[in-house]
Protein backbone atom coordinates (compact mmCIF):
# COMPACT_ATOMS: atom_id res chain seq x y z
CA UNK A 1 0.00 0.00 0.00
CA UNK A 2 2.99 2.23 1.40
CA UNK A 3 4.39 1.06 -2.44
CA UNK A 4 1.24 2.53 -4.36
CA UNK A 5 0.84 5.88 -2.16
CA UNK A 6 4.34 6.63 -2.73
CA UNK A 7 4.65 6.08 -6.30
CA UNK A 8 1.37 8.55 -6.97
CA UNK A 9 2.65 11.05 -4.48
CA UNK A 10 5.95 11.66 -6.45
CA UNK A 11 4.24 11.63 -10.09
CA UNK A 12 1.78 14.09 -8.90
CA UNK A 13 3.42 16.49 -6.61
CA UNK A 14 7.08 15.82 -7.76
CA UNK A 15 6.32 18.51 -10.36
CA UNK A 16 4.92 20.84 -7.93
CA UNK A 17 7.66 20.87 -6.26
CA UNK A 18 10.06 20.59 -8.29
CA UNK A 19 8.66 24.37 -9.86
CA UNK A 20 8.48 25.85 -7.18
CA UNK A 21 12.11 24.55 -5.66
CA UNK A 22 13.01 26.26 -9.42
CA UNK A 23 11.22 29.51 -8.40
CA UNK A 24 13.07 29.49 -5.17
CA UNK A 25 16.45 29.08 -7.12
CA UNK A 26 15.40 31.77 -9.41
CA UNK A 27 14.40 33.88 -6.67
CA UNK A 28 17.49 32.98 -4.24
CA UNK A 29 20.43 33.67 -7.53
CA UNK A 30 18.95 37.00 -7.82
CA UNK A 31 19.01 37.93 -4.27
CA UNK A 32 22.68 36.59 -4.04
CA UNK A 33 23.43 39.17 -6.98
CA UNK A 34 21.24 41.68 -5.73
CA UNK A 35 18.37 41.46 -7.57
CA UNK A 36 14.44 41.31 -6.71
CA UNK A 37 14.13 38.38 -9.03
CA UNK A 38 11.12 36.88 -10.49
CA UNK A 39 8.19 35.99 -8.79
CA UNK A 40 8.53 32.63 -7.40
CA UNK A 41 5.82 30.74 -9.52
CA UNK A 42 7.62 32.22 -12.76
CA UNK A 43 8.71 28.67 -13.80
CA UNK A 44 4.89 27.53 -14.38
CA UNK A 45 4.27 30.73 -15.76
CA UNK A 46 7.02 29.85 -18.58
CA UNK A 47 5.97 26.41 -19.02
CA UNK A 48 2.51 27.51 -19.54
CA UNK A 49 3.36 29.51 -22.25
CA UNK A 50 6.01 27.51 -24.11
CA UNK A 51 3.13 25.02 -24.34
CA UNK A 52 1.04 28.18 -26.03
CA UNK A 53 4.10 28.84 -28.18
CA UNK A 54 4.59 27.05 -31.54
CA UNK A 55 6.80 23.83 -32.42
CA UNK A 56 9.48 23.93 -34.82
CA UNK A 57 10.46 20.71 -35.48
CA UNK A 58 13.14 19.37 -37.20
CA UNK A 59 12.84 16.04 -36.93
CA UNK A 60 9.78 14.44 -35.86
CA UNK A 61 11.64 11.59 -33.73
CA UNK A 62 12.24 14.81 -31.10
CA UNK A 63 8.53 14.46 -29.92
CA UNK A 64 9.23 10.98 -29.34
CA UNK A 65 12.64 11.04 -27.56
CA UNK A 66 11.38 14.12 -25.36
CA UNK A 67 8.31 11.92 -24.18
CA UNK A 68 10.58 9.13 -23.46
CA UNK A 69 12.81 10.96 -21.45
CA UNK A 70 10.26 12.51 -19.22
CA UNK A 71 8.52 8.54 -19.00
CA UNK A 72 11.85 7.54 -17.98
CA UNK A 73 12.76 10.25 -15.20
CA UNK A 74 9.40 9.73 -13.92
CA UNK A 75 9.44 6.24 -14.01
CA UNK A 76 12.92 6.99 -11.93
CA UNK A 77 11.24 9.09 -9.52
CA UNK A 78 8.41 6.48 -9.19
CA UNK A 79 10.89 3.26 -8.69
CA UNK A 80 12.39 4.97 -6.02
CA UNK A 81 9.50 6.22 -4.21
CA UNK A 82 7.83 2.81 -4.50
CA UNK A 83 11.07 1.63 -2.84
CA UNK A 84 12.36 -0.76 -5.05
CA UNK A 85 15.91 -2.06 -5.89
CA UNK A 86 18.57 1.32 -5.82
CA UNK A 87 20.49 -0.13 -8.60
CA UNK A 88 17.38 -0.66 -10.77
CA UNK A 89 16.47 3.10 -10.44
CA UNK A 90 19.89 4.69 -11.10
CA UNK A 91 19.93 2.33 -14.42
CA UNK A 92 16.34 3.95 -15.74
CA UNK A 93 17.95 7.05 -14.48
CA UNK A 94 20.82 6.81 -17.32
CA UNK A 95 18.73 4.85 -19.46
CA UNK A 96 16.55 9.03 -19.38
CA UNK A 97 19.75 10.75 -20.09
CA UNK A 98 20.52 8.45 -22.94
CA UNK A 99 17.36 9.78 -24.85
CA UNK A 100 18.14 13.42 -23.86
CA UNK A 101 20.96 13.03 -25.87
CA UNK A 102 19.85 10.93 -28.85
CA UNK A 103 16.98 14.05 -29.35
CA UNK A 104 19.95 16.38 -29.40
CA UNK A 105 21.84 14.19 -31.69
CA UNK A 106 19.56 13.72 -34.62
CA UNK A 107 19.09 17.67 -35.18
CA UNK A 108 21.96 17.63 -36.62
CA UNK A 109 22.05 21.26 -35.35
CA UNK A 110 26.06 22.36 -34.36
CA UNK A 111 24.95 23.65 -31.22
CA UNK A 112 23.11 20.92 -30.06
CA UNK A 113 25.02 18.68 -31.24
CA UNK A 114 27.76 20.11 -29.55
CA UNK A 115 25.49 20.12 -26.28
CA UNK A 116 24.99 16.06 -26.77
CA UNK A 117 28.21 15.74 -27.05
CA UNK A 118 28.91 17.00 -23.55
CA UNK A 119 25.94 15.60 -21.95
CA UNK A 120 27.56 12.04 -22.27
CA UNK A 121 30.96 13.54 -21.19
CA UNK A 122 28.74 14.35 -18.09
CA UNK A 123 27.35 11.32 -17.73
CA UNK A 124 30.87 9.86 -17.92
CA UNK A 125 32.05 11.91 -14.74
CA UNK A 126 29.09 10.96 -12.89
CA UNK A 127 28.14 7.51 -13.40
CA UNK A 128 30.85 5.88 -11.47
CA UNK A 129 30.01 7.57 -8.37
CA UNK A 130 26.13 7.14 -8.92
CA UNK A 131 27.05 3.54 -8.80
CA UNK A 132 29.04 3.94 -5.94
CA UNK A 133 26.59 5.49 -3.94
CA UNK A 134 24.42 2.40 -4.65
CA UNK A 135 27.18 -0.11 -3.44
CA UNK A 136 27.82 2.70 -0.67
CA UNK A 137 24.09 1.89 0.78
CA UNK A 138 24.83 -1.66 0.47
CA UNK A 139 27.85 -2.02 2.52
CA UNK A 140 26.08 0.20 5.19
CA UNK A 141 23.66 -1.84 5.24
CA UNK A 142 26.29 -4.89 5.89
CA UNK A 143 28.19 -3.20 8.10
CA UNK A 144 25.27 -1.74 10.53
CA UNK A 145 22.76 -5.00 10.05
CA UNK A 146 25.17 -8.08 8.90
CA UNK A 147 23.21 -8.16 5.62
CA UNK A 148 23.70 -5.60 2.61
CA UNK A 149 20.96 -4.77 0.60
CA UNK A 150 19.80 -2.54 -2.18
CA UNK A 151 16.57 -2.41 -1.74
CA UNK A 152 15.43 1.09 -0.38
CA UNK A 153 12.64 -0.18 2.03
CA UNK A 154 14.86 -2.34 3.58
CA UNK A 155 17.69 0.57 3.64
CA UNK A 156 15.40 2.89 4.86
CA UNK A 157 13.60 0.25 7.80
CA UNK A 158 17.36 -1.71 8.44
CA UNK A 159 19.08 1.46 9.56
CA UNK A 160 18.27 2.44 13.28
CA UNK A 161 20.52 5.49 12.26
CA UNK A 162 21.13 7.67 9.44
CA UNK A 163 23.51 5.95 6.68
CA UNK A 164 25.26 9.68 6.57
CA UNK A 165 27.23 8.45 9.28
CA UNK A 166 28.51 5.25 7.54
CA UNK A 167 29.30 7.22 4.29
CA UNK A 168 30.61 10.61 4.89
CA UNK A 169 32.60 10.29 2.03
CA UNK A 170 29.87 9.03 -0.23
CA UNK A 171 27.94 11.73 0.82
CA UNK A 172 30.44 14.52 -0.25
CA UNK A 173 31.12 12.75 -3.82
CA UNK A 174 27.50 12.83 -4.18
CA UNK A 175 27.25 16.35 -3.65
CA UNK A 176 29.59 16.72 -5.59
CA UNK A 177 28.01 15.11 -9.09
CA UNK A 178 25.00 16.71 -7.95
CA UNK A 179 26.55 20.05 -9.21
CA UNK A 180 26.45 18.15 -12.65
CA UNK A 181 23.01 16.66 -12.51
CA UNK A 182 20.96 19.52 -11.41
CA UNK A 183 23.20 21.30 -14.36
CA UNK A 184 24.70 24.33 -12.11
CA UNK A 185 27.97 26.21 -12.72
CA UNK A 186 30.48 25.63 -12.66
CA UNK A 187 29.29 21.94 -14.78
CA UNK A 188 26.96 23.42 -16.63
CA UNK A 189 28.47 22.42 -19.86
CA UNK A 190 25.93 20.53 -21.41
CA UNK A 191 23.11 22.86 -21.09
CA UNK A 192 23.68 26.47 -20.31
CA UNK A 193 20.98 28.60 -17.93
CA UNK A 194 22.25 32.13 -19.70
CA UNK A 195 22.31 33.92 -22.58
CA UNK A 196 25.39 34.66 -24.83
CA UNK A 197 27.11 31.28 -24.77
CA UNK A 198 29.62 29.53 -27.31
CA UNK A 199 26.97 26.95 -27.48
CA UNK A 200 23.78 28.60 -27.20
CA UNK A 201 21.64 26.71 -25.01
CA UNK A 202 23.54 23.44 -25.78
CA UNK A 203 20.91 20.32 -25.54
CA UNK A 204 18.26 22.13 -25.41
CA UNK A 205 18.93 24.67 -28.10
CA UNK A 206 16.69 22.66 -31.38
CA UNK A 207 13.68 22.62 -28.51
CA UNK A 208 10.80 24.75 -28.90
CA UNK A 209 7.50 25.49 -27.53
CA UNK A 210 6.00 22.59 -26.03
CA UNK A 211 9.17 20.18 -26.31
CA UNK A 212 10.75 22.71 -24.48
CA UNK A 213 8.03 22.53 -22.08
CA UNK A 214 8.84 18.97 -21.55
CA UNK A 215 12.36 19.49 -20.91
CA UNK A 216 11.56 21.23 -18.08
CA UNK A 217 8.91 19.74 -16.48
CA UNK A 218 11.17 16.63 -16.71
CA UNK A 219 14.09 18.66 -15.13
CA UNK A 220 11.68 19.67 -11.95
CA UNK A 221 10.82 15.45 -11.57
CA UNK A 222 14.47 15.24 -12.14
CA UNK A 223 15.34 17.48 -9.52
CA UNK A 224 13.14 16.22 -6.76
CA UNK A 225 13.98 13.04 -7.26
CA UNK A 226 17.56 13.77 -7.01
CA UNK A 227 17.06 15.79 -3.91
CA UNK A 228 15.49 12.72 -2.51
CA UNK A 229 18.87 10.56 -3.07
CA UNK A 230 20.22 12.94 -0.91
CA UNK A 231 17.52 12.85 1.91
CA UNK A 232 18.30 8.70 1.74
CA UNK A 233 21.40 9.60 2.90
CA UNK A 234 19.32 10.81 6.67
CA UNK A 235 16.44 9.06 6.54
CA UNK A 236 16.25 6.01 9.22
CA UNK A 237 14.06 4.00 11.48
CA UNK A 238 13.94 6.80 13.67
CA UNK A 239 10.92 9.57 13.69
CA UNK A 240 13.43 12.41 13.88
CA UNK A 241 15.24 11.56 10.76
CA UNK A 242 12.91 12.72 8.83
CA UNK A 243 12.76 16.68 9.98
CA UNK A 244 16.41 16.47 9.95
CA UNK A 245 16.32 14.91 6.12
CA UNK A 246 14.21 17.89 5.65
CA UNK A 247 17.31 20.27 7.06
CA UNK A 248 19.88 18.30 4.93
CA UNK A 249 18.08 18.74 1.46
CA UNK A 250 17.38 22.31 2.50
CA UNK A 251 21.37 22.80 2.86
CA UNK A 252 22.58 21.01 0.12
CA UNK A 253 20.23 22.83 -2.59
CA UNK A 254 21.28 26.31 -1.16
CA UNK A 255 24.54 25.59 -1.38
CA UNK A 256 24.17 24.27 -4.79
CA UNK A 257 23.04 27.28 -5.73
CA UNK A 258 25.98 29.55 -3.95
CA UNK A 259 28.33 27.24 -6.04
CA UNK A 260 26.11 28.26 -8.80
CA UNK A 261 26.35 31.99 -8.25
CA UNK A 262 30.12 31.65 -7.11
CA UNK A 263 31.67 29.66 -10.32
CA UNK A 264 32.90 30.03 -13.75
CA UNK A 265 32.38 27.01 -15.62
CA UNK A 266 35.20 25.24 -16.53
CA UNK A 267 36.18 22.87 -19.25
CA UNK A 268 34.86 19.33 -19.80
CA UNK A 269 38.64 17.68 -18.82
CA UNK A 270 38.71 19.44 -15.16
CA UNK A 271 35.26 18.44 -14.68
CA UNK A 272 35.78 14.80 -15.41
CA UNK A 273 39.54 14.78 -13.64
CA UNK A 274 37.63 16.59 -10.48
CA UNK A 275 34.75 14.50 -10.32
CA UNK A 276 36.27 11.14 -10.66
CA UNK A 277 38.95 12.12 -8.24
CA UNK A 278 36.80 12.79 -5.98
CA UNK A 279 34.57 9.62 -6.47
CA UNK A 280 38.37 8.19 -6.16
CA UNK A 281 39.05 10.12 -3.07
CA UNK A 282 35.93 9.85 -0.99
CA UNK A 283 33.66 7.43 -2.26
CA UNK A 284 36.37 4.94 -2.74
CA UNK A 285 37.94 5.07 0.66
CA UNK A 286 34.76 4.95 1.91
CA UNK A 287 33.22 2.21 0.88
CA UNK A 288 36.64 0.58 1.28
CA UNK A 289 37.07 1.97 5.08
CA UNK A 290 33.94 0.38 5.75
CA UNK A 291 34.52 -2.97 4.21
CA UNK A 292 37.72 -3.56 6.22
CA UNK A 293 36.53 -3.33 9.54
CA UNK B 1 -2.88 38.27 -20.62
CA UNK B 2 -1.80 35.28 -19.07
CA UNK B 3 -0.07 32.90 -21.05
CA UNK B 4 2.66 34.83 -22.75
CA UNK B 5 2.53 38.00 -20.44
CA UNK B 6 4.27 36.41 -17.61
CA UNK B 7 7.27 35.02 -19.32
CA UNK B 8 8.23 37.16 -22.27
CA UNK B 9 12.02 35.96 -23.23
CA UNK B 10 13.88 38.18 -25.64
CA UNK B 11 16.18 37.39 -28.19
CA UNK B 12 18.83 40.23 -28.61
CA UNK B 13 20.53 41.14 -31.98
CA UNK B 14 22.93 44.12 -31.78
CA UNK B 15 22.79 45.44 -35.75
CA UNK B 16 24.86 47.99 -37.33
CA UNK B 17 25.24 50.04 -34.19
CA UNK B 18 27.00 52.17 -31.96
CA UNK B 19 27.05 49.91 -28.97
CA UNK B 20 25.75 52.37 -27.00
CA UNK B 21 21.85 50.83 -27.24
CA UNK B 22 23.08 47.44 -27.08
CA UNK B 23 25.18 48.62 -23.84
CA UNK B 24 21.74 50.37 -22.25
CA UNK B 25 19.47 46.52 -23.37
CA UNK B 26 22.17 44.82 -21.11
CA UNK B 27 21.94 47.37 -18.52
CA UNK B 28 18.11 46.45 -18.26
CA UNK B 29 19.19 42.90 -16.71
CA UNK B 30 21.34 44.45 -14.40
CA UNK B 31 20.22 45.05 -10.67
CA UNK B 32 19.11 48.56 -11.37
CA UNK B 33 16.65 47.85 -13.46
CA UNK B 34 16.24 43.91 -13.15
CA UNK B 35 13.89 42.98 -15.81
CA UNK B 36 13.68 39.52 -14.83
CA UNK B 37 11.31 40.68 -12.02
CA UNK B 38 8.78 40.82 -14.46
CA UNK B 39 9.39 36.75 -16.43
CA UNK B 40 11.86 38.46 -18.75
CA UNK B 41 14.72 36.36 -19.51
CA UNK B 42 17.84 37.26 -22.10
CA UNK B 43 18.09 34.00 -23.98
CA UNK B 44 20.39 33.24 -26.72
CA UNK B 45 18.55 31.24 -28.80
CA UNK B 46 15.55 32.30 -31.36
CA UNK B 47 13.68 28.91 -31.07
CA UNK B 48 13.01 29.99 -27.23
CA UNK B 49 12.42 33.76 -28.18
CA UNK B 50 9.04 35.77 -27.84
CA UNK B 51 10.33 38.88 -28.61
CA UNK B 52 13.51 39.70 -31.19
CA UNK B 53 15.04 42.80 -30.42
CA UNK B 54 16.83 44.52 -32.23
CA UNK B 55 19.44 47.53 -31.77
CA UNK B 56 21.00 49.20 -35.00
CA UNK B 57 20.69 49.63 -38.25
CA UNK B 58 21.04 47.48 -41.05
CA UNK B 59 23.41 46.62 -43.83
CA UNK B 60 24.30 44.16 -46.50
CA UNK B 61 25.73 41.95 -44.00
CA UNK B 62 23.85 41.55 -41.05
CA UNK B 63 20.93 41.68 -43.18
CA UNK B 64 20.93 37.91 -43.46
CA UNK B 65 21.32 36.71 -40.38
CA UNK B 66 18.43 39.25 -38.70
CA UNK B 67 15.95 37.52 -41.59
CA UNK B 68 17.70 33.97 -40.21
CA UNK B 69 16.67 34.87 -36.47
CA UNK B 70 13.33 35.81 -37.06
CA UNK B 71 12.08 32.84 -39.53
CA UNK B 72 14.11 30.34 -36.31
CA UNK B 73 11.42 32.33 -33.69
CA UNK B 74 8.20 29.94 -33.12
CA UNK B 75 4.86 32.17 -33.18
CA UNK B 76 3.36 34.42 -32.08
CA UNK B 77 6.54 36.30 -31.94
CA UNK B 78 7.45 40.19 -31.76
CA UNK B 79 9.80 42.78 -33.35
CA UNK B 80 11.01 45.57 -31.41
CA UNK B 81 13.64 47.79 -32.58
CA UNK B 82 15.31 49.72 -30.06
CA UNK B 83 17.65 52.83 -30.90
CA UNK B 84 16.93 55.27 -33.69
CA UNK B 85 19.40 53.24 -35.69
CA UNK B 86 17.06 50.20 -35.40
CA UNK B 87 14.26 52.66 -36.27
CA UNK B 88 15.38 54.51 -39.08
CA UNK B 89 19.54 53.95 -39.66
CA UNK B 90 19.69 57.09 -37.34
CA UNK B 91 23.43 58.90 -37.47
CA UNK B 92 24.29 55.90 -39.73
CA UNK B 93 21.59 56.64 -42.46
CA UNK B 94 23.68 58.25 -45.20
CA UNK B 95 26.54 55.20 -44.98
CA UNK B 96 27.26 53.64 -48.21
CA UNK B 97 26.34 50.32 -46.30
CA UNK B 98 23.47 50.89 -44.54
CA UNK B 99 20.03 49.93 -45.95
CA UNK B 100 18.34 51.66 -42.89
CA UNK B 101 15.83 50.56 -39.73
CA UNK B 102 14.88 46.78 -39.15
CA UNK B 103 11.35 47.52 -40.75
CA UNK B 104 13.85 47.64 -44.22
CA UNK B 105 13.63 43.62 -44.11
CA UNK B 106 11.26 42.79 -41.13
CA UNK B 107 8.12 43.55 -39.72
CA UNK B 108 8.89 46.05 -36.92
CA UNK B 109 5.59 45.96 -33.97
CA UNK B 110 7.24 48.64 -31.78
CA UNK B 111 9.65 51.26 -32.01
CA UNK B 112 11.66 52.62 -29.09
CA UNK B 113 12.90 55.99 -30.19
CA UNK B 114 16.17 57.13 -28.18
CA UNK B 115 19.75 58.08 -28.91
CA UNK B 116 20.86 56.00 -26.57
CA UNK B 117 17.40 54.58 -25.60
CA UNK B 118 16.91 55.16 -22.19
CA UNK B 119 16.38 51.61 -19.98
CA UNK B 120 13.02 52.81 -19.06
CA UNK B 121 12.21 53.54 -22.90
CA UNK B 122 13.48 50.11 -23.68
CA UNK B 123 11.30 47.96 -20.62
CA UNK B 124 8.60 50.05 -21.81
CA UNK B 125 8.61 49.06 -25.08
CA UNK B 126 8.83 45.38 -23.93
CA UNK B 127 6.01 45.91 -21.78
CA UNK B 128 4.09 47.00 -24.84
CA UNK B 129 5.04 44.18 -27.37
CA UNK B 130 4.35 41.54 -24.18
CA UNK B 131 0.56 43.14 -24.81
CA UNK B 132 0.94 42.58 -28.55
CA UNK B 133 2.14 39.38 -28.77
CA UNK B 134 -0.98 38.10 -26.42
CA UNK B 135 -3.33 39.95 -29.63
CA UNK B 136 -1.08 37.96 -31.73
CA UNK B 137 -1.29 34.93 -29.70
CA UNK B 138 -5.18 35.34 -29.46
CA UNK B 139 -5.14 35.43 -33.02
CA UNK B 140 -3.16 32.31 -33.34
CA UNK B 141 -6.04 30.52 -31.39
CA UNK B 142 -8.85 31.68 -33.16
CA UNK B 143 -7.35 31.22 -36.75
CA UNK B 144 -6.58 27.51 -35.26
CA UNK B 145 -3.82 26.73 -37.60
CA UNK B 146 -1.12 26.27 -35.04
CA UNK B 147 1.11 23.75 -34.87
CA UNK B 148 0.58 23.46 -31.00
S1 LIG C 1 20.62 54.98 -31.56
FE1 LIG C 1 22.42 56.13 -30.88
S2 LIG C 1 23.19 54.99 -29.13
FE2 LIG C 1 21.81 53.65 -30.23
S3 LIG C 1 23.10 52.46 -31.57
FE3 LIG C 1 22.37 54.24 -32.72
S4 LIG C 1 23.95 55.79 -32.48
FE4 LIG C 1 24.30 54.24 -30.91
Amino acid sequence: MSTIIGIIAFIVFAPFAGGLLSGIDRKLTARMQGRIGPPILQPFYDVKKLLNKEILLINNMQILFMWCFLVFIVFTGALFCGGSNILLVFFVLTTAAMFLVLEASLTNSAYATMGANREMIQMLSYEPMVLLTAVGFYVATAFSTGTGTFNLHEIVDNSPIPNIVYLPGVFIGFLYILTIKLRKSPFDISMSHHAHQEMVKGVTTELSGGLMALMEISHWYENVFLLLVVSLFIICDAWWSIPLAVVVVAAAFFLEILIDNTSARVKWDVMLKSAWAVTLVFGCINVFILQLI
Amino acid sequence: MAKVAKSPWLLHYDGSSCNGCDIEVLACLTPVYDVERFGVINTGNPKHADILLITGGINSQNKPVVEQLYSQMPSPKVVVAVGICACNGGVFKECYNILGGVDKVLPVDIYVPGCAARPNAIIDGVVKAVALLEEKRAKMDSEGGNNK
